[in-house]
């Protein structure tokens, strides 16, 4: 029944995309009396931008990245202090929190050059906690656990976007930014040599590949769209501190990552949504939301590793689909 | 004044050798950085508490609750790896999966604990009370000598199982080569079971001891440690038991003389930026051997 469903998808491809843009854009009228709902929204579509970077890193090039919030942390508080001390509009401080994170992620690229398979995991995780014991320590520049307070909301050309629903929409511009940025560099050269460093470094070094200028690449671009998130997390909720961009944050999107499928972009976005909604379903729970994330980990790495979209490939199904069916008339038409 | 600092930072260096010889003979044996290692450490004082708390501190009840606690979250190490990662092993998927199923175990143990003790940090009760001696310029307080023999006592015993014993031989056997010890008979998932029994006992045993040492328990102690552990690991060198007692005493003198002399804001990082060094400058750590990298 599943296949039957990706069947119908990978057949009407533009359609889905089209339906589901739709909805979101339609979303924020039949529910914006919720700020609730609204709020959850505009997390959801930060988690799925995050993931969409993550998964760059760990799904398409397949380094693990146990530290990815502290590029969303550095983005945050690169927006957050340009913005409160220096009064630079909203325009320039996300590209700048971009920039900033990305050059952050430079500097992680390079070790990663030097360092292999299980050690890597261990140093990203180290990158996470000296980003944060320096968010939390540099009292001058960050104010230290006080956090930074009273960021402005997001002004385009002097058109303050106050309301829930205008941040939403941002977001959603951004989201839909990202990922066309994050197809359009897996179905480019740069994409197919992520993949080739992905299944074996040395071989694609050998067929000629710059592994070095690739993964730095990578690493590049993929903490700039998590400084991005971050820039635009600063002024969406004009509150930030150090303790929102730790390893447990990482572990969210991680978890996020594989429940959607690791090296799958409809399913980071998917995870995402799930791992945003369903803790708030079960809020009830709330002491329990981290919890959930390990388990979602463990069961999805014990039953379907590749996640729920991973290893999906409407393309592939597609053309899987209309050979059968050439075949199947062929058949026919010779009988 | 560094006299003070040095004994300070070799009691706790010894108790971070302690919880590093554990996830050393992890690594060693299946290449896998046991990200849940730091949990069962932070398990077990967690679950000693309870139970001193409903069983009265004396310190008979004391060293029984520990030892009880230790076997007990020794079992659910040694759970975890037969329950959830050798299905994994036995899959033959990619080892980002075995990582990440640890990881994922780190993350309900540690938020479990959060939920159910709350995220304050917790007294941790000394049923010895024991006073300080002063040698030279130094306090020495008998809990921190007490700490560091029997931590050297533990790594003693350790050594006894790793180097002397046919289990140990087992041990050794599949760090190097699994498969070949399997074929010499060796029942490689009992061996991999008791690895993990062995080092999640002496963690918990260790997690005990930082609370008395301290006197409080927290909640970020898991992480905390278990980046330092990983550090140590990496910076001794990998090889089970050597480079482990070595790094984790460097990383504990270290951190407290620039906790003492630079900044203690920063102290917690010290073992990350060590980590960093040595992976680039240095990559086999103090003791490890070069590993020749076979395409």
């Amino acid at each position: 029944m599943v296949t039957k469903f990706f069947h119908l998808i990978a057949k009407h491809q533009l359609l889905a995309q089209a339906t589901i843009l739709l909805c979101a854009i339609v979303f924020p009228l039949a529910v914006s009396q919720s700020s609730y709902v609204m709020n959850i929204a505009v997390m959801a579509l930060t988690y799925a931008i995050l993931t969409l970077s993550l998964n760059l890193v760990t799904g398409f090039l397949g380094t693990t990245n146990l530290g990815q919030a502290a590029f969303f942390g550095v983005g945050a508080y690169t927006a957050a202090i340009l913005a409160t001390k220096l009064d630079v509009p909203f325009l320039l401080t996300l590209p700048l929190a971009a920039i900033v994170a990305g050059l952050v992620g430079m500097l992680l690229g390079f070790i990663t050059l030097r360092v292999s398979g299980r050690y890597l995991s261990i140093v990203t995780l180290g990158f996470c906690e000296i980003a944060r014991l320096v968010e939390l320590n540099w009292y001058a520049l960050t104010r230290g656990p006080l956090g930074i307070m009273n960021i402005p909301a997001p002004k385009v050309f002097g058109f303050a976007f106050e309301t829930l629903t205008g941040k939403y929409y941002i977001v959603l511009i951004l989201t839909v930014l990202v990922t066309v940025a994050v197809i359009r560099m897996i179905h480019s050269r740069t994409g197919r040599a992520i993949s080739a460093i992905k299944s074996d470094q040395l071989a694609a070094d050998v067929m000629g590949i710059n592994v070095k200028r690739t993964k730095i690449l990578v690493f590049v671009v993929a903490s700039g769209i998590a400084g991005l998130a971050g820039g635009f997390y600063a002024h969406y909720i004009s509150f930030i501190d150090p303790t929102s961009f730790n390893y447990n944050k990482s572990i969210q999107i991680m978890s996020m990552a594989i429940l959607g499928g690791m090296g799958s972009i409809p399913g980071s976005i998917i995870g995402a949504v799930i791992l945003t909604v369903l803790p708030e379903l079960l809020r009830d729970f709330v002491l329990l939301r981290q919890v959930i994330y390990g388990v979602v980990i463990i069961v999805m790495v014990l039953f379907r590793p590749a996640g729920l979209l991973g290893g999906v490939n409407f393309k592939h199904i597609l053309q899987r689909l209309s050979f059968r069916e050439r075949t199947a008339a062929e058949g026919v038409g010779n009988e | 004044m560094f006299l003070q600092q040095l004994i300070n930072g070799l009691t706790i260096g010894s108790i971070y050798a302690l919880v590093t010889i554990g996830f050393s003979m992890v690594w060693s044996i299946l290449q896998l950085a046991n990200f849940a290692h730091g949990s069962f450490y932070m398990l077990g004082p967690y679950l000693s508490l309870t139970a001193i708390l409903l069983l009265g501190d004396s310190p008979a009840v004391f060293i029984c609750v520990v030892l009880a606690v230790a076997v007990l979250t020794a079992c659910l190490g040694a759970g975890m790896d037969r329950v959830f990662l050798r299905p994994i092993r036995e899959k033959k998927v990619s080892t980002i999966s075995t990582i990440l199923c640890t990881i994922g175990v780190q993350t309900v143990i540690n938020n479990g604990i959060i939920a159910i003790y709350g995220s304050q940090s917790r007294a941790f009760p000394d049923p010895f009370r024991l006073q300080s001696i002063h040698i030279g310029n130094a306090v020495v307080s008998w809990m921190q000598i007490i700490i560091f023999t029997l931590a050297v006592i533990l790594m003693l015993i350790l050594s006894k199982i790793v180097y002397g014993t046919k289990l140990g031989m087992a041990m050794r056997a599949v760090s190097q080569n699994g498969r070949a010890a399997s074929l010499m008979g060796i029942n490689v998932n009992q061996v991999i079971m008791l690895t993990f029994f062995l080092g999640t006992l002496v963690a918990a045993i260790a997690g005990c001891m930082v609370g008395l040492y301290y006197q409080v328990i927290d909640t970020t102690m898991a992480t905390v440690t278990s980046s330092k552990s990983m550090a140590a690991a990496i910076l001794g060198g990998i090889g089970m038991l050597p480079g482990a007692v070595v790094g984790g005493l460097i990383i504990g003198v270290l951190e407290t003389l620039v906790a003492a002399y630079i900044s203690s804001g920063y102290r917690d990082a010290i073992a990350f930026a060590v980590l960093i060094v040595v992976l680039v400058v240095r990559p086999t750590g103090i003791m490890g051997k070069k590993s020749i990298n076979k395409v």
